[in-house]
């Protein structure tokens, strides 16, 4: 099977990614959207490592997965403490730091 | 993989028109629908909940076309830790943050989505073209020999972890030790009053605008005792606060007013009928 075919899903799904960062409002969705982007840059590691015939790939996604798990953690605690102090999850409300 | 390439062998040899290898070909096109459905599901869906839902399913599609590309171990890491932990914890979140967290729909910036739209196609279309031109009819070597290296893929995953990646698998220990510590500092809140006494509790359950004892169950002084059905006062007026918050806040308590109405004409029924019974009673005696 044409290895093309999963690049092509994975830049399909990445650019869906982006463009909900771009569009939503909701703290938390949009973080979604963060993890949309970064499987499907997995999605591209692991074709790749098999157009290449090498594991190092799957080990780059297996990285990248845990990065992610740290990076949810903290953005979620963010957002928990944002929503305590301001009472929203929407992106638009937290503007303390704008002159 | 070994199944699927089984099933392309099968369909070398079996009827005709099938072409080889089309286990896995039929594989990507339903999963690749399928993943391509809950993203745009996630950005689409006004409700937070239905976006965590959405992309679970492109996480589990995804992990099976892991799994159809000889990726074993990352298809079930993706499984348990992204659609297991991540999104439970996505969830979780939600629930702490509330249930009325929905997206408001409105604009903020103005031309905002229609330039978010211009960047998505054109940003797709970048990408598509970049990988369709240059890496289009690449040569797929395939991973069977890399796994076979050391008995299979966890084997060669791991023997490549603990040699030539072995500093960033160093590293990442000291990423989650950090994000753990740094989460809890986060959501770590100070007391900065003291602590309240029993005695205290009491008195301010008692003073004016608070309510001492249970507020009143839904439903029970009424025909129906579902939670979203607010209690009757024994003066035929409706409880507001027999419905649990939640339900209000969603707009899925029963209207007051057409209730109070429907409930008088019951009980106007109920007693003529009551009435007319006791004095067939009556007059059979």
């Amino acid at each position: 099977m044409n290895p093309t075919n999963y690049l092509v899903l994975s830049a399909i799904l990445f650019s869906i990614g982006a463009g909900g960062v771009l569009v939503r409002r909701n703290a938390i969705v949009v973080f979604m959207c963060i993890e949309l982007m970064l499987n499907a840059s997995n999605l591209a590691f692991v074709t790749f490592a098999r157009v290449n015939g090498a594991l190092d790939g799957q080990v780059v996604a297996f990285f990248v997965m845990v990065v992610a798990a740290a990076e949810v953690v903290v953005g979620l605690a963010i957002i928990v403490t944002i929503f305590r102090t301001r009472n929203s999850a929407s992106v638009d409300e937290p503007n303390l730091l704008k002159l | 993989m070994n199944a699927l390439a089984h099933m392309g062998a099968l369909a070398a040899t079996g009827p005709i028109g099938v072409e080889p290898n089309s286990g896995e070909q039929i594989t990507f096109w339903i999963c690749a629908t399928l993943a391509v459905i809950g993203a745009l599901g996630t950005v689409l869906s006004r409700k937070a909940v239905h976006s965590a839902l959405f992309i679970a399913m492109t996480m589990i599609n995804l992990a099976v076309l892991y799994i159809a590309q000889d990726a074993l171990f990352l298809g079930m890491v993706q499984v348990i830790v992204y659609t297991g932990a991540v999104m439970m914890l996505f969830v979780f979140v939600l629930m702490v943050v509330g249930v009325d967290a929905s997206d408001s729909l409105v604009e903020t910036i103005k031309g905002q989505r229609l330039l978010a739209g211009l960047a998505f196609v054109g940003f797709l279309g970048l990408l598509l073209t970049g990988i369709v031109d240059a890496l289009d009819g690449m040569p797929l070597n395939g991973l069977q020999a890399a796994n076979e290296l050391h008995g299979g893929n966890v084997q060669g995953i791991g023997v490549l972890i603990f040699t030539r990646y072995l500093l960033a698998f160093e590293v990442t220990s000291a990423l989650l030790i950090t994000a753990a510590v740094g989460a809890m500092v986060l959501t770590h809140r100070e007391r900065i009053e003291p602590r309240k006494t029993q005695a205290q509790l009491s008195v301010e359950r008692f003073a004016p605008g608070s309510h001492p004892v249970n507020k009143p169950s839904p439903g029970v002084y009424a025909r129906n005792n579902a939670v979203s059905m607010p209690a009757m006062l024994p003066d035929g007026s409706v409880a507001e606060d027999s419905v649990p918050t939640p339900l209000r806040v969603r707009g899925d308590a029963r209207d007051a007013d057409l209730l109070a109405l429907e409930e008088a004409d019951h009980l106007a029924h109920h007693e003529a009928m009551t009435v007319d019974e006791a004095d067939g009673t009556g007059a059979s005696r």
